[in-house]
C-alpha cells in the first residue's frame, strides 16, 4: 500500500479543509471497502481524512416521521437498535445481512452509501424507503443521490453527516448473497409509503433500479402473490463467474417475493 | 511517521508507525504477536480477527493509526493466568481445527458471538461464522466447539452463582 498523509480533524470544517488542502484526499469512514481498496492500489490517495473523531455523525434519532442514522453509525448499530427495530424492522435486518459480523462492527452507513458499490445493500434500502441523505451542506433525495458505478452525486469535499429514512408502513428485504464476498448478487428492497409502493433491486446491474411493474401490482394488492408472472428482462444485467444475466433476472422475482413476505 | 498509543493485551503500547500500516502488521511485525494471521489479503478469510475494544474486527482492515487510545484483545491476550479461555479449552477437546491456519480468527471471532448471544442456536453459530474460512475441518467440529463453550460458559455461571 502506497503511503499517505494522514489526519484525524475534530470538526467538520477541519475535514472538509484537510481535503481541501489535499492533492488527491480521501475520507476514511469504516473502511471496510475503502482499506481494501487501498491495499489492492486500486486507489493511491495522498492523504487520508478519517472522520471516525467526528461526534456529530453519530448516533440514531427518532425524527417523528422518519428515523435519522448518523454517517458514522456501524451497521451492526442499526441491526441492533431497538428503534431502528421498531420503526423499520426491514432495514434493521437488511443491515445484519451485511457483509459479515466483523464487517458489520466497522463499516458505517455514511462510507456504504458514499461508496455506492453496485452490490452494496444500502442503496436499495435508500431508494425504497425514500430516504434523504444529509451533508455537511445540503439535502440530496435518494433518487437523485447515486449516479453509476461507484458514483454520486456528492461533491470531492463533501461528507455526509446522515440519512434520514421515513418510517415506512411495511418494509422488507430479499437477498442473494455471494457466498464468497457476501455482497448482493441481488437484493430487493421493498417499501409500502400508503398508496405508493416501491421496488429497488441492487447487485443485479451498474446501478440500483427500480421495477415499476411490481410497484404497481404491490399497490394494488400488497401480497407476495401479486408478483407472480412478472418477469425482470435480462438485457441490461450483470453477467460474472457466479450468476449470469438470466438468473439475475430470474432472482429479482424471486428475491421481491422473499421481501414483501418478510415485510409482512 | 505517526505516533500511536494503544493497549494491546492488558499492556501499554506507544509506537511510531507509518499511516499507511494495517493494525495487523503492527501487531505481527512490530510486536511480534504472530497468533493473528494473514490469510486472503481481500478481507473475506477472518484469519486475522481480533477485538477492537471488545469487538471483533478484520486487523487487515483497520489502520493502526486509527486505533489511538484503542483496546486491542489478540489471541495472544485471552488466556489468563496460564488457563485457557473456555473457548480455546472448547476447539482443544472437541478438534475444532485441522491444520489449525484459520483457529486464532476463529476463537477471536467467536469469543465475541458468545458475548453477544450466550446460547447461539447451530445455525447462529454457522451464519456468525460467515466472515472466517476454514478449508480443512468443514466446520462441523468448530461449531461443536462453539455450543460446548456455550453450555459450559452457562454451567459455569450457574454454579458460580450458587
Amino acid at each position: 500500500m502506497q503511503d499517505f498523509a494522514y489526519h484525524n480533524p475534530g470538526s467538520v470544517a477541519d475535514a472538509v479543509a484537510a481535503l481541501k488542502g489535499a492533492d488527491d484526499g480521501k475520507f476514511l469512514a469504516g473502511g471496510q471497502s475503502f482499506i481494501p481498496v487501498l491495499r489492492l492500489g486500486l486507489a493511491e490517495p495522498s492523504d487520508v481524512i478519517n472522520l471516525k473523531g467526528l461526534s456529530d455523525l453519530q448516533g440514531i434519532r427518532d425524527g417523528g416521521d422518519h428515523i435519522a442514522i448518523g454517517a458514522l453509525v456501524t451497521h451492526a448499530e442499526v441491526e441492533t437498535s431497538d428503534l431502528v427495530k421498531g420503526a423499520l424492522p426491514g432495514l434493521a435486518t437488511m443491515a445484519g445481512h451485511i457483509g459479515d459480523p466483523q464487517v458489520r462492527n466497522r463499516g458505517t452507513l455514511g462510507g456504504s452509501v458514499a461508496h455506492a458499490d453496485p452490490a452494496a445493500d444500502y442503496p436499495a434500502a435508500l431508494i425504497a424507503l425514500k430516504a434523504t441523505v444529509v451533508t455537511d451542506r445540503r439535502e440530496i433525495a435518494s433518487s437523485d443521490f447515486f449516479r453509476g458505478l461507484f458514483e454520486t452525486t456528492l461533491e470531492e469535499d463533501e461528507i455526509i453527516t446522515q440519512v434520514k429514512f421515513p418510517k415506512a408502513e411495511k418494509a422488507g428485504y430479499g437477498k442473494f448473497a455471494s457466498t464468497a464476498s457476501k455482497y448482493a448478487l441481488v437484493g430487493v428492497f421493498v417499501a409500502k409509503h400508503g398508496s405508493e409502493v416501491r421496488v429497488a433491486v441492487t447487485g443485479a446491474s451498474a446501478r440500483y433500479f427500480r421495477v415499476a411493474a411490481m410497484e404497481q401490482a404491490l399497490a394494488a394488492h400488497w401480497s407476495a402473490d401479486a408478483l407472480d408472472g412478472i418477469v425482470v428482462p435480462p438485457d441490461d444485467l450483470q453477467s460474472d463467474m457466479e450468476a449470469d444475466a438470466a438468473y439475475r433476472a430470474h432472482l429479482v422475482g424471486v428475491m421481491a417475493k422473499r421481501a414483501v413476505s418478510a415485510a409482512g | 511517521m505517526s505516533r500511536v498509543s494503544l493497549e494491546v493485551n492488558g499492556a501499554s503500547v506507544d509506537v511510531e508507525v507509518q499511516p499507511n500500516t494495517l493494525l495487523v502488521q503492527l501487531l505481527r511485525e512490530k510486536l511480534d504477536l504472530t497468533g493473528t494471521h494473514v490469510g486472503c489479503d481481500t478481507s473475506q478469510c477472518g484469519a486475522c480477527v481480533v477485538h477492537v475494544n471488545g469487538q471483533s474486527v478484520k486487523s487487515c482492515s483497520v489502520l493502526a493509526v486509527e486505533l489511538e487510545g484503542a483496546k486491542v484483545t489478540t489471541i495472544e491476550g485471552l488466556a489468563q493466568g496460564g488457563e485457557l479461555h473456555p473457548m480455546q479449552q472448547a476447539f482443544h477437546e472437541e478438534h475444532g481445527l485441522q491444520c489449525g491456519y484459520c483457529t486464532p480468527g476463529v476463537v477471536m471471532s467467536t469469543v465475541d458471538l458468545l458475548k453477544r448471544n450466550e446460547s447461539p442456536t447451530e445455525g447462529e453459530v454457522r451464519e456468525w461464522l460467515e466472515g472466517n474460512i476454514c478449508r480443512c475441518t468443514g466446520y462441523h467440529n468448530i461449531v461443536k466447539a462453539v455450543l460446548s463453550c456455550a453450555d459450559k460458559m452457562k454451567a459455569g455461571d450457574a454454579s458460580a452463582a450458587e
